[in-house]
C-alpha cells in the first residue's frame, strides 16, 4: 500500500467501502517510517495510539456508521505540540523526558475528525531554525538529496508528508517554518492567518507570530485539514471568531479576474535564477487561466529580517524562561545553588542557536534598549502591516518565491547565522503582518530539487489562497514524489 | 531630631481579589488546600498553555478602582514582568505596566498621630492621592521550613499561582507612619465594603510594601528612597516605618549617605535588613503580553459597576455621625466593617434608640463576640433581637442591669429577650405597693442597720437597696426602689 496514491478523501471513501482497512494503512505508514529512519523525520512514533485510533475507524466502517472527514488519515504532528502522555521535546534536550498532561487543541480536533496520529516529527529546537540542523535529535535529511537540508523548522513534518509516511502533518510557522520546508521538499505548506488556528498546546516561540498549519501533498488535502483545525478556541485568547469558510469548496473555483500582485522587492539580489524562472512561469500560468498580474510594492520589506529577529527573539526570551529545571524536563546535576542550577540547566539544556536568540531577545528588552530595539521593531512592524493593507487594495493575492534558493547542503550555513536568517526573507513578512500564506511546488531545478511558489492573502481570506493554489497545482501538474525506494 | 526632617512615604498594596477561580484559568482560589492540588497547565505554566482572562477579575477591579476614585482606562494592556524564581512557573508574571487598568485616584480620610499609649491625638481629614491600580497574577509559594529534608530542599506550592491581585500604588503623600497606617486601614475597609478583598494582612490577602525617604524640612527634592518589604500586619507596617525613619535620620545625622536598596522587616529583631541594592535590582524587561488582547472596559460596564457600588466606609461614617448623633469614635468603630455597620443600623432601627444601640453593641456585644471569637455576621444575638431588648429597657419592662444579664443569656442560648426574661422570673417590678411591702419586710429584718442609718450613716442606703434587689431577684425597678426605700427609712423615723 502506498499512501501517496491517496488523498485524504479518496482513502476515506475506500475505508468506508471497506476496500481498505484503516489499520492496514496505519501499519503501512509505520513500516515506511521504519524503513526511512535515516531521514530522521520523527523524534517519537506512537504506534500503539495510532493503531488504536485506526481500529476504531475500522469498527465504525464495519458497523456502517458515518465516517468523520479525516477517517483513517495518517497525520504527523510537529514535536512542539503537546499530546497527553506522549513525549514532547520541541527538538530540545531540555525537554528530553517531558510527557505533557494535556493535549493541544489542534490534535484534539484532528482526532475528533478521525485522524490517526502516527507520531511526533523532528524540528529545529523550539522551532528556531531554517534547516532542521538545530534539533537536539539530529538533522532531518531531504529525501530529494540526503546531503541537503529539508528546511526548517518543521522539516520532519515536511519530510513525513513528502515520503508518504503521513498523508498530512501539522507544522508551526513563526517566520516561514511551514512554507520554507514545504518549498524545499516539494509539498504544500499552509500558514493560516494569525488567530485562525488555536495555539493552545503549541510550545511558544514567538507568540505574536506563531501559527499552526498543515502540510499535505495536495492543496485539497491541506485545505481539508485546515478546515478541521481552524476556528475559535475559547482557551486561546488570540484565536479569532471570524467564520471558517468552506476551504475545500474554494479549491474548485476558477481564477478569472483574480488580481495577482507581484512585489518587486521579492525578486531582487540573492534570488536564485532557476527559482525566479520557475516562479515567474507559475505566475504566467495563472495569467493564462484568466488572472491579471499587477506590479505592487511592499516598501518596508527590507526591514523585515531585523524586525523579525528583534520581536521573535524578545518573545522567545520570555517564553523560554519557564525551562529552568525546577518542575519538569532536564535539570543539571552538579548545581549547588539555585542560581547555578538555573544557569547550568539552561546552558546544558539549550542548543547554541536557542541560546543566541534568548540573549538577543533579552538584550532587545533590556532597560535602556527597549525603545531603540523592541519598541522600534514594533513600530516598523506596523509599517509592514500597512504595506500589505495598501497592496491588497490593488490585488487579491501576492505571488512570490517561498525561498530564495532551493534546498542547501547540510552544514552549508551553520557557521553563518545571518546567512541562515536570510532563508526566511520572503516568508517572515506574512508572520509580521499576520496574513496567511501558502507554499506549493511549482517546478524543479536542473539538478532535480523542488522549488516553491508562495501565495500571500488578505487576513482571514484563506479561500482565495486555496483557489489560486489549486488552479496552479492543476495547471502545472507536477510529479512531486521524491526519489525514495518504494515510491 | 525628627523635626528637622520631613518624611516621605509611598505605599504599594497587593490586594487578593475574592474571585472563585484564578485570573487566567478555572482553578479554585481556595486557601489551605493540599499543596499543588488547585492547579492546571495554565497556572503551572506548562509549555503550550495560554491564559484567558477571568471577567470576574475585571468586575472586582472596577469596584476597587471606583471605591478609590480612580479613572478606569477604556483600554489597558497586560505585560510580562520577567524574572526567575522557583515559585514563578512561567519565568514571568502577567501584570500591567504601560497602560494600567486605572489611574489617578484619591481618598480623603481622617488621620491622626498617636500618643505613647497608642491613642489618637487629633483626627484631621487629609487627602492622599493614588497613582494607579492595576491587575496581575500572584506567584506560588516557596516552602523552606517544616518539610522533609528542608535543610537541603525547598518546596514549591503553586495553589496560589494565578490568584488575582489588584496592585494599588499610592503617590508619595504620607508624611508619617501613622498616616500610612490610617491609609492602609482605610484601604482595607474600602476593599471589604466593595466585597472584593478579605483584607486580612496576617493571612496575606492584603500585602504591603513601602518606599521611605527623608529630606530636610522645607526641601523640595525627595531623599533617596528605600523600599521596605515583609510588612505583614498593620502593626508591623507602622513599626517598620518608624524604625526605618529613625535609621535614615541617624544615618544622615552621622554624615552617611542613604543608598537606594530594598530592606526586609524582621519582626523578631524589630529591625530592617538590607536585601539587595540598586545595582542588584532586577531588570524586569516588561513588554506587552502577546497571549492576551488589550483589556477593553466599556462605559456601560463602568456605569453598571457604579450603580452597584455600596456606600463607602468614610461616607458611611460621616452619615452615621449626622443621622444618629454618634461620636466620631463610635461611628468609626461601627463602620469598621460593612457587616458591623449593617448590624448597627439594623439594631438602631429595631430599637428606635440609635444611641443606646451603639452603646450596647460596642460595650456588651463586642465583648461577647471577642470572647467567643465570633464575627458579628454570625452573632447569636441578631440585630432584631438586640433591638427588641433595648426597647424593653426603654419601656421600663426591664432594667439596664437585668438587660446585661439577659444579653449574656441570649448570647449563650440564642433565645429571645422575652424567653430569657420570663425564665428570669418575669420583667421588672415597678408597682409601688408591692415594692413598699417588700421594703417593710427588708427594714423589719435589719433593725441594726436601720438604727445606724437613722443615726446619720446615710451610706447604708446602698445596703438597703441591695437587700431590696436581692429580695426581688433583681427584678425590682431600681428607681422606684431608691425613692421608696429612702422615703420609708426617713419617713418612719419621723413617725417615731
Ligand atoms: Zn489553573
Amino acid at each position: 500500500m502506498e499512501l501517496r496514491d491517496f488523498t485524504i478523501n479518496s482513502l476515506r471513501q475506500r475505508i468506508k467501502a471497506r476496500e481498505i482497512k484503516a489499520t492496514d494503512v496505519c501499519h503501512a505508514s509505520l513500516e515506511r517510517a521504519e524503513k526511512l529512519t535515516d531521514l530522521n523525520a520523527f523524534i517519537t512514533l506512537t504506534p500503539d495510539r495510532a493503531l488504536k485510533q485506526a481500529a476504531e475507524i475500522d469498527l465504525a466502517a464495519d458497523a456502517g456508521r458515518p465516517l468523520p472527514p479525516l477517517a483513517g488519515a495518517v497525520i504527523a504532528i510537529k514535536d512542539n505540540m503537546v499530546i497527553r502522555g506522549v513525549r514532547t521535546t520541541a527538538g530540545s534536550k531540555i525537554l528530553f523526558n517531558y510527557k505533557p498532561p494535556y493535549t493541544a487543541t489542534v490534535v484534539e480536533r484532528l482526532e475528533a475528525a478521525g485522524a490517526v496520529i502516527i507520531g511526533k516529527t523532528n524540528c529545529d529546537e523550539f522551532a528556531m531554525g531554517s534547516s532542521n540542523e538545530n534539533s537536539a535529535y539530529g538533522p532531518v535529511k531531504n529525501p530529494w538529496d540526503r546531503e541537503r537540508v529539508p528546511g526548517g523548522s518543521s522539516g520532519g513534518s515536511a519530510v513525513a508528508v513528502s515520503t508518504g509516511i503521513a498523508l498530512a502533518a501539522l507544522g508551526s510557522d513563526t517566520g516561514g517554518s511551514i512554507r520554507q520546508p514545504a518549498s524545499l521538499t516539494g509539498v504544500v505548506g499552509f500558514k493560516p492567518t494569525y488567530g485562525r488556528v488555536s495555539r493552545y498546546g503549541l510550545i511558544a516561540f514567538g507568540s505574536s507570530l506563531d501559527q499552526i498549519g498543515p502540510f499535505a501533498n495536495s492543496v485539497e488535502d491541506a485545505a481539508l485539514v485546515l478546515s478541521i483545525i481552524a476556528g475559535r478556541d475559547p482557551i486561546d485568547s488570540t484565536s479569532s471568531d471570524a467564520p471558517v469558510d468552506d476551504y475545500l469548496g474554494a479549491a474548485k473555483g476558477d481564477v478569472r479576474g483574480l488580481r495577482v500582485g507581484v512585489p518587486r522587492q521579492y525578486y531582487g539580489t540573492g534570488l536564485d535564477e532557476e527559482v525566479r524562472a520557475s516562479v515567474e512561469s507559475a505566475i504566467k500560468k495563472l495569467e493564462d487561466l484568466g488572472a491579471t498580474v499587477v506590479d505592487i510594492s511592499l516598501p518596508n520589506t527590507e526591514y523585515a529580517v531585523p524586525v523579525y529577529y528583534l520581536i521573535a527573539t524578545a518573545e522567545a526570551s520570555s517564553n523560554l524562561a519557564r525551562f529552568d529545571g525546577v518542575r519538569y524536563g532536564f535539570r543539571a546535576e552538579e548545581a549547588d545553588t539555585l542560581k547555578s542550577m538555573y544557569s547550568r540547566t539552561r546552558d546544558q539544556g539549550f542548543g547554541a542557536e536557542v541560546k543566541r536568540r534568548i540573549m538577543l531577545g533579552t538584550y532587545a528588552l533590556s532597560a535602556g534598549y527597549y525603545d531603540a530595539y523592541y519598541g522600534k521593531a514594533q513600530r516598523v512592524r506596523s509599517l509592514i502591516e500597512r504595506d500589505f493593507r495598501n497592496a491588497f487594495e490593488m490585488c487579491d493575492v501576492i505571488a512570490t518565491p517561498t525561498s530564495p534558493t532551493p534546498a542547501f547542503r547540510l552544514g552549508e550555513k551553520t557557521d553563518d547565522p545571518l546567512e541562515m536568517y536570510l532563508s526566511d526573507i520572503y516568508t517572515i513578512t506574512a508572520n509580521l503582518a499576520g496574513v496567511p500564506g501558502v507554499s506549493l511546488p511549482c517546478g524543479f531545478t536542473s539538478n532535480g530539487l523542488p522549488i516553491g511558489l508562495q501565495l500571500i492573502g488578505r487576513r482571514f481570506d484563506e479561500t482565495t489562497l486555496v483557489r489560486a493554489a489549486s488552479n496552479i497545482e492543476q495547471a502545472i501538474d507536477l510529479d512531486t514524489k521524491p526519489p525514495v525506494e518504494g515510491l | 531630631m525628627r523635626d528637622k526632617y520631613e518624611v516621605v512615604i509611598g505605599l504599594e498594596i497587593h490586594a487578593q481579589l475574592k474571585t472563585e477561580s484564578k485570573i487566567f484559568c478555572s482553578c479554585s482560589t481556595r486557601f489551605g488546600d493540599e499543596p499543588n492540588s488547585n492547579t492546571c497547565p495554565v497556572c503551572l505554566g506548562l509549555p503550550g498553555a495560554l491564559p484567558v482572562l477571568n471577567r470576574a477579575v475585571v468586575e472586582m477591579s472596577a469596584h476597587a478602582a471606583l471605591a478609590l476614585n480612580l479613572t478606569i482606562n477604556q483600554e489597558s494592556i497586560f505585560s510580562r514582568k520577567n524574572y526567575f524564581y522557583p515559585d514563578l512557573p512561567k519565568g514571568y508574571q502577567i501584570s500591567q505596566y504601560d497602560r494600567p487598568f486605572s489611574e489617578r485616584g484619591w481618598v480623603e480620610i481622617p488621620t491622626s498621630e498617636r500618643n505613647e499609649s497608642g491613642h489618637a491625638i487629633e483626627w484631621k481629614m487629609k487627602r492622599f492621592r493614588i497613582h494607579r491600580l492595576h491587575i496581575e497574577e500572584d506567584a506560588g509559594k516557596s516552602l523552606h521550613e517544616g518539610m522533609r529534608e528542608s535543610a537541603s530542599k525547598s518546596y514549591v506550592d503553586l495553589n496560589r499561582s494565578g490568584v488575582p491581585l489588584a496592585e494599588i500604588v499610592s503617590e508619595p503623600d504620607f508624611r508619617s507612619s501613622w498616616e500610612a497606617y490610617d491609609y492602609v486601614q482605610y484601604l482595607r475597609r474600602a476593599l471589604q465594603y466593595t466585597d472584593v478583598c478579605d483584607g486580612n494582612m496576617e493571612e496575606g490577602n492584603l500585602r504591603c510594601d513601602a518606599n521611605v525617604s527623608i529630606m530636610p524640612r522645607g526641601a523640595e527634592k525627595f531623599g533617596t528612597k528605600v523600599e521596605l518589604k515583609n510588612l505583614n500586619s498593620f502593626r508591623f507596617l507602622q513599626r517598620a516605618l518608624e524604625y526605618e525613619i529613625d535609621r535614615q535620620i541617624a544615618a544622615v545625622e552621622s554624615g552617611e549617605r542613604i543608598i537606594q536598596e530594598t530592606r526586609l522587616w524582621n519582626e523578631r529583631d524589630s529591625k530592617t535588613y538590607s536585601m539587595r541594592s540598586k545595582e542588584e535590582a532586577h531588570d524586569y524587561r516588561y513588554f506587552p503580553e502577546p497571549d492576551l488582547p488589550p483589556l477593553v472596559v466599556s462605559e456601560t460596564m463602568i456605569e453598571h459597576v457604579r450603580q452597584s457600588m455600596p456606600e463607602l466606609p468614610e461616607a458611611r461614617r460621616r452619615r452615621l455621625i449626622e443621622q444618629y448623633s454618634l461620636s466620631p469614635d463610635d461611628a468609626a468603630q461601627l463602620t469598621d466593617t460593612r457587616t458591623m455597620a449593617d448590624f448597627y443600623e439594623a439594631t438602631a432601627r429595631a430599637s428606635a434608640n440609635p444611641k443606646s444601640a451603639a452603646n450596647w453593641i460596642l460595650n456588651e456585644l463586642v465583648r461577647e463576640l471577642k470572647n467567643t471569637g465570633t464575627d458579628i455576621s454570625a452573632s447569636p444575638v441578631g440585630a432584631e433581637s438586640l433591638g427588641a431588648m433595648i426597647r424593653k429597657i426603654d419601656d421600663q419592662t426591664i432594667s439596664g442591669k437585668m438587660a446585661k444579664d439577659a444579653l449574656i443569656e441570649m448570647y449563650k442560648s440564642g433565645k429571645s429577650v422575652d424567653e430569657v426574661v420570663s425564665e428570669m422570673g418575669g420583667g421588672q417590678v415597678s408597682d409601688e405597693g408591692a415594692i413598699r411591702e417588700m421594703a417593710r419586710q427588708v427594714i423589719a429584718s435589719n433593725p441594726r442597720q436601720l438604727e445606724q442609718y437613722r443615726s446619720g450613716k446615710s451610706t447604708l442606703l446602698g445596703f438597703f437597696v441591695g437587700q431590696m434587689m436581692k429580695a426581688s431577684g433583681g427584678r425590682a425597678n431600681p428607681q422606684v426602689v431608691n425613692r421608696v426605700i429612702k422615703e420609708m427609712l426617713e419617713g418612719e423615723g419621723q413617725q417615731n
